[in-house]
């Protein structure tokens, strides 16, 4: 079951909206809307739904609605239709009071620009929400600093915002978004104004964090690689409207129309691509079975100058070079055993392709990929670079 | 010959009509007007009484040491305090400083008292506003000595026409400030008190007023100094004090005890700026 599902949503900004929400249904573009009725269209009929402890990055370039979209989510910002689902209840049809105590109780919000409440102190903010609901002070002093070590900002406590640096200070917005332990944190562009290296550093965190605590996250974000790097799904959207949703590979090996397409063109495609999407179905000999002279005919046939051998349940045993295969059936050996490899360069189906380089270099043979001692594939050199190129033959079906 | 297209109605009674209203407002309201008055001028009495009651040399002293500590521990407004107000007391005024600080007092503590709500509600409201700038503009360029017109029709002279007549001039600056400082405060920060599932006042005493605190305190400033010069042009409808001082010189065109009891306004009015403005600044 869902926790948040968003059906229909929309935001028009301005007068009119009556005539634009029409317009809208007749599908005009966003720019002939503001000429015809001098509105705005922030988020043009957004569906889509996440699901308990998923990580769900909706995406898009400045001006393509999704901050207005993560602001409809909580209704900071009114939504001119449709609803919005939290644990079933319609934020958008609620009074303000059952609106409070969703806010409450649910949904903490992570901002751009930290918001930190620069009167109050790195403890003070953490209680903040607490606060609001009325907690007492010591309870709500103790979870602030629980929330607080979790950030590893336990030893600022009685700081205030300014004197901690950007990195440090989104730490806090995040501990007192933490806090409240909400079932779903937004998070407006949260690491966006930060540096680079803070930015990953802060995204693995949050990765690490996710792990143990296992929220609903819905991730603002304009940074591409960002999104595949902490997206479980990615929601990409253009003028208020979603383009596509889907699983990282999905959106990078499969976009749906050109725009996706050039979105992903430019994204280093080793940071997400991982060995399953790139191996092929390897050749292979049964060990029980075979000898030199059918791996020769086998590698011959395949224009190939090794081969993987297994034994009859494909669990991997090494492999054979042709030089070695033909020498053994020179001298009439018949045991794969006697010429059988066994340094053979594995990796998992998850491992990322920037990891694949460094061992791929100094392979002379393909890499196995490997799973409980099975071999799933082989990794070829030509495949590492046209995936690379973004052309290579990806499969999704393994995935 | 052409100006008669100008005369194409006479003369309308706009004078006449203010007169009538004032005239309405009072009787209709003396009940009100005259507690206010006998209360308010009792009131005052005893605060000044007190006020010149302690010791001038432990005002003096007190002050010094407020000044030296809010300064932040340095000597430059405390030996500004120790030697100005020892300065009134010698020239025999020290009495009318206690008289004119009552006045300030209270017409700046009411002003606030007033200013700071209406403040919020036109921060809050966009109509509210709308509506309220102009009057206050209207309050802050009609010619405060007009005021003290109505106020003696009211209050009759006395220090409680005087504070009236300071009170409309004084609270425009705390209504403006109170309103820009609330709507400066960072829209991110509103969207984080309300995201939280602040109600209304939590987000106005949490975030709002603690965030323009610095803005309304400037507000403030204005408005002390405002009452200030008020309290000086209300001794023309009897308010005691230095003002009156002040008056009584200029009727008699003696140069020397005017410019003596000038002093002694200036003396209170940077002290009580400074005092404001340092209040503002501290953490």
């Amino acid at each position: 079951m869902p926790i948040i599902k968003v059906e229909n949503l929309s935001k028009v900004f301005g007068r009119n909206v009556k005539d634009a929400l029409t317009l809208l249904d007749e599908g005009l573009t966003k720019e002939k809307i503001l000429q015809e009725t001098g509105c705005t269209v922030g988020v043009n009929r957004a569906s889509f739904e996440v699901e308990a402890g998923e990580v769900f990055v909706i995406m898009g370039l400045s001006g393509s609605g999704k901050s207005t979209l993560v602001r409809l989510i909580n209704r900071l910002i009114e939504p001119t239709e449709g609803s919005v689902y939290v644990d079933e209840e319609n934020l958008a049809k609620m009074n303000k009071e059952d609106l409070r105590r969703v806010r409450r109780e649910k949904l903490s919000m992570v901002f751009q620009r930290f918001a930190l409440f620069p009167h109050r102190t790195i403890l003070e903010n953490a209680e903040f929400g607490l606060e609001i609901q009325g907690i007492d002070k010591t309870e709500r002093s103790k979870k602030a600093k629980e929330s607080l070590e979790l950030v590893g900002l336990g030893s600022y406590l009685h700081q205030y915002p300014e004197q901690l640096s950007g990195g440090m200070q989104q730490r806090v917005g995040l501990a007192r978004a933490l806090a409240n332990d909400p079932e779903v944190l937004l998070m407006d562009e949260a690491f966006s104004a930060l540096d680079p290296l803070i930015r990953k550093d802060m995204q693995d965190e949050l990765l690490e964090l996710q792990e143990s605590m296992q929220k609903t996250i819905i991730f603002i974000t304009h940074d591409l690689d960002e999104a595949l790097r902490i997206g479980d799904r990615i929601a990409l959207m253009k003028d208020g409207s979603i383009v596509q949703i889907g699983t990282p590979e999905e959106i990078l090996v499969n976009p749906v129309n050109d725009y996706v397409e050039k979105f992903v063109q430019d994204v280093d495609r080793s940071k997400v691509l991982t060995a399953e999407h790139i191996m092929k179905r390897p050749e292979t000999i049964n060990i029980e079975k075979h000898g030199p002279r059918v791996a020769l005919e086998r590698m011959r046939e395949e224009g190939l100058s090794s081969i993987y051998v297994t034994d009859g349940k494909r669990n991997l045993k090494g492999y054979i070079t042709a030089d070695d295969a033909s020498d053994a059936r020179k001298q009439g050996i018949q045991d794969l055993n006697q010429i059988l490899k066994t340094d053979v360069p594995t990796v998992q189906k998850n491992i990322s392709m920037h990891e694949i380089f460094d061992i791929i270099h100094n392979s002379p043979v393909p890499i196995a990929v490997v799973e409980d001692d099975k071999l799933l594939g082989i990794i070829v050199r030509g495949a590492v670079i046209a995936a690379l190129a973004g052309e290579g033959e990806v499969n999704l079906e393994n995935a | 010959m052409l100006d008669s297209i100008l005369n194409f109605i006479p003369k309308i009674p706009i004078a006449e009509a203010i007169e009538t209203i004032t005239e309405i407002i009072q009787n209709t309201f003396s009940f009100l007007f005259e507690p206010i008055k006998s209360g308010g001028n009792d009131f005052m009495e005893w605060l000044a009484e007190i006020l010149a009651d302690i010791p001038a040399v432990i005002v003096i002293i007190v002050v010094a040491v407020l000044a030296f500590f809010i300064s932040g521990k340095r000597f430059g407004l405390a030996a500004f305090s120790l030697v100005g107000l020892w300065v009134i007391y010698n020239q025999g005024l020290w009495e009318e400083l206690m008289s004119t600080f009552a006045l300030v007092l209270i017409s700046s503590v009411l002003s606030i008292i007033i200013g700071v709500p209406v403040g919020i509600l036109m921060s809050k409201s966009k109509t509210a506003q709308n509506i309220i700038t102009p009057i206050l503009d209207f309050m802050q360029t009609m010619p405060a000595f007009v005021y003290l017109i109505p106020a003696v029709a009211f209050f009759s002279i006395g220090m409680v026409a005087g504070i009236f007549a300071s009170l409309i001039f004084a609270t425009p600056p705390t209504v403006r400030f109170t309103n820009l400082g609330i709507r400066q405060v960072s829209k991110e920060l509103i969207e984080a008190s309300e995201a939280f599932g602040s109600t209304g006042s939590q987000k106005l005493l949490k975030v709002e007023l603690p965030m323009a605190k610095s803005t309304i305190m400037a507000g403030i400033n204005q408005t002390v100094m405002l009452s200030l010069s008020m309290v000086v042009i209300a001794s023309m409808i009897g308010a005691p004090g230095l003002g009156r001082e002040v008056l009584s010189a200029l009727q008699r065109a003696q140069v020397g005890p005017g410019f003596v009891a000038g002093i002694g306004i200036v003396i209170l009015a940077i002290i009580i700026d400074r005092f404001t403005q340092h209040l503002n600044t501290q953490k």
